[in-house]
C-alpha cells in the first residue's frame, strides 16, 4: 500500500505526505480530484510536501489554494518542496 | 439545533451554571482553591500579584469581571486580599450590576486564610443550592459563541484538525452562530486571504492595521528581514514558510465573511466570524475569548495538551489518531481519520458540530472531568515597553510620548 499525500485544493502545486517515503517510492495523491500515483524523487519525512507537477524557478507555489512561496529552482514532479527550493514572499532568512 | 441552558438577566444563555470563586490577587489563590476543593465550585489561579501598570491593571479587572458575568456562571464569590491594585470592589460592583448573586470576602478583614475559607464554603454551598432550583430555558446554536484555538500543533494540524474545525465553523455560522479566531501573530503571512474575507472596508482595514502592528513588534525581536519566521521545529515538521504556517492556522475559521474585529476580552456585537486581538500564547488567547463570552472552545492539537478553562469546556481535537490513543485523558475527538482516508473533512466537521451540541446539552468535556482550569492574561511587561521605547528612539520618533 503506497504512502498517501493529501492535495488540499485542486489548484495546489504540492501535496502533503502522511508518512515517510524514499526516493523511487510510489505516492498516492488523494484529497481532491481523481486519485493518482506519483513517484517520489527524494527521501521525504511525513508532513513534508512533494510537487504534483513540474514547477519552474520563480513560479509562485500554491497550497491551500494560496501562495505559500516562490520556487528558487526548477522542481520536478515528485520532488521535495521545502526551504532549499521554496522561499517565502513575506519573510526571507539571511542565511 | 436546540439545547436546554440557563438564561441570564442580560439575555445571554449559559451552557453551564457554575458558582465561580475569583481570587483578585495571587496572594489569595490558595484560599480560593481551598473553597473550590471543598465545594466543587469553579476557580482559577491568578498568575500575577499587584501591577502598577494602568493598562495591565485594567486588563486584570476586566478579566475578572468578564469571568464573573460570563453566561456559564450563575453566581460569584470574590475573594480579595485587601491591599491589591486590582479593585475587588469594582469587580464586585460590576458583577452585582449583572443581576447575579455575588458576595465578597476580604482575607485581611475576615480573620485570615482558614476562617475566610470556612466562610467561603458556607456562601458557595448556599449559592449552589439556589442555582440547583433555577429553571432551564431553551437555547439555540445561533446563540452560542465558539472560540477556536490551536496549541502544541504538528505538521498535520493544518491538514486535518484545523480544516475540519473550519468545516464545523461554516456549519455553525450558517446556522446563525458565532466563532472567534484570535492570535494575530499567527495571521502574519495570511493577510491576503483575511483581507478578501472582511465583510466591510472598515473590518478589512482594522484587521490589516492590527496584523501590521504585530509584524512590526515581532521585527524588533527576530533576526529575519521582515520580522516573521517559523521555528526550527516547524521546518523540521515540513512547514516551509510563514505563509504556509499562517494559512494552516486560519483554516480553523472556515470560509465565511469576517464580521467584526474586537479587542482582547471584548464581547462581540456581531454574529458570524469574529477576530479577537490576542497574543500568540494559547492559554492567554483562550482566556481572552472566554472573557468575551465564548461558551466553549474547539482546541486543535497535534502533540496533545491538557489545557482547560474554569468556566467553559475546552474540547481538544487531535490532528492524528496516535495522540488520540495515547492521551485518552485529554483529547475529546480525533480528526485523524482524514489522514487515514476513511473520513472526509466535512464528515469530521459534522462530528464536531455534534460534539458542540452534546457539550451544550451538558455532556462534560475531558478538561472538565479533571477540573483543568488554566487562566492567563496578557502581561504588558516592563521589558517589552523598554524594547518598544528603544526602537522608537532608534527611529527618532517619540511622537507617542507627546
Amino acid at each position: 500500500m503506497p504512502v498517501t499525500a493529501i492535495l488540499i485544493r485542486a489548484q495546489d502545486h504540492v501535496a502533503t505526505l502522511t508518512g515517510p517515503v524514499a526516493a523511487g517510492d510510489a505516492v498516492l495523491i488523494t484529497g481532491q480530484g481523481k486519485t493518482r500515483e506519483i513517484i517520489a524523487r527524494n527521501d521525504m519525512p511525513a508532513g513534508h510536501k512533494l510537487a504534483i507537477r513540474p514547477i519552474q524557478e520563480h513560479e509562485q507555489i500554491l497550497k491551500y489554494g494560496e501562495v505559500i512561496g516562490e520556487a528558487t529552482a526548477d522542481i520536478a514532479e515528485g520532488g521535495h518542496v521545502h526551504t532549499h527550493n521554496c522561499w517565502g514572499v513575506k519573510a526571507r532568512r539571511h542565511s | 439545533m436546540k439545547f436546554q441552558g440557563y438564561r441570564r438577566p442580560d439575555g445571554r444563555i449559559g451552557i453551564r451554571n457554575h458558582v465561580l470563586v475569583i481570587p483578585t490577587v495571587a496572594c489569595v489563590n490558595r484560599v480560593a482553591m481551598d473553597i473550590s476543593n471543598r465545594t466543587g465550585a469553579a476557580t482559577f489561579m491568578h498568575p500575577y500579584g499587584c501591577t502598577f501598570d494602568a493598562e495591565e491593571n485594567r486588563t486584570t479587572e476586566e478579566a475578572f469581571i468578564g469571568h464573573g458575568v460570563h453566561p456559564n456562571v450563575g453566581a460569584v464569590l470574590v475573594v480579595s486580599l485587601g491591599c491589591e491594585t486590582a479593585s475587588g470592589s469594582k469587580v464586585f460592583d460590576a458583577i452585582k450590576a449583572s443581576g447575579r448573586p455575588v458576595e465578597r470576602l476580604v482575607v485581611q478583614k475576615a480573620g485570615g486564610s482558614r476562617t475566610t475559607s470556612d466562610a467561603g464554603v458556607e456562601i458557595v454551598e448556599r449559592m449552589t443550592a439556589e442555582l440547583a432550583v433555577q429553571p432551564t430555558d431553551e437555547g439555540d446554536l445561533s446563540e452560542l459563541i465558539i472560540a477556536l484555538e490551536c496549541g502544541s500543533s504538528d505538521a498535520f494540524s493544518g491538514l486535518t484538525a484545523n480544516p475540519a474545525v473550519g468545516e464545523a465553523a461554516d456549519i455553525i455560522v450558517d446556522a446563525g452562530g458565532t466563532v472567534i479566531l484570535s492570535e494575530l501573530t499567527e495571521m502574519v503571512g495570511a493577510e491576503s486571504v483575511l483581507y478578501r474575507r472582511g465583510k466591510t472596508p472598515e473590518v478589512r482595514d482594522e484587521l490589516m492595521r492590527r496584523i501590521k502592528a504585530y509584524e512590526i513588534e515581532l521585527s524588533m525581536s527576530t533576526e529575519d528581514d521582515s520580522g516573521v519566521f517559523i521555528s526550527p521545529g516547524n521546518i523540521e515538521g515540513g512547514l516551509t514558510t510563514i505563509e504556509e504556517k499562517s494559512l494552516g492556522c486560519i483554516y480553523k475559521a472556515g470560509t465565511r465573511p469576517i464580521t467584526e474585529v474586537v479587542d482582547y476580552g471584548q464581547q462581540p456585537h456581531e454574529k458570524g466570524v469574529i477576530i479577537m486581538d490576542t497574543p500568540g500564547y494559547d492559554i492567554s488567547s483562550v482566556t481572552g475569548k472566554i472573557i468575551g463570552g465564548a461558551h466553549m472552545v474547539l482546541f486543535t492539537t497535534g502533540k496533545g495538551t491538557p489545557s482547560g478553562s474554569a468556566i467553559a469546556p475546552v474540547l481538544k481535537v487531535s490532528s492524528n489518531n496516535r495522540v488520540f490513543r495515547e492521551m485518552p485523558d485529554d483529547i475529546d475527538i480525533s480528526a485523524g481519520d482524514i489522514l487515514e482516508g476513511t473520513k472526509s473533512l466535512r464528515q469530521v466537521g459534522e462530528e464536531l458540530v455534534d460534539l458542540v451540541m452534546r457539550t451544550a446539552r451538558g455532556e462534560k468535556g475531558k478538561a472538565e472531568y479533571f477540573h483543568i482550569q488554566e487562566f492567563a492574561i496578557p502581561n504588558v511587561s516592563v521589558l517589552r515597553k523598554e524594547v518598544i521605547h528603544a526602537e522608537m528612539v532608534k527611529r527618532n520618533d517619540l511622537s507617542f510620548m507627546q
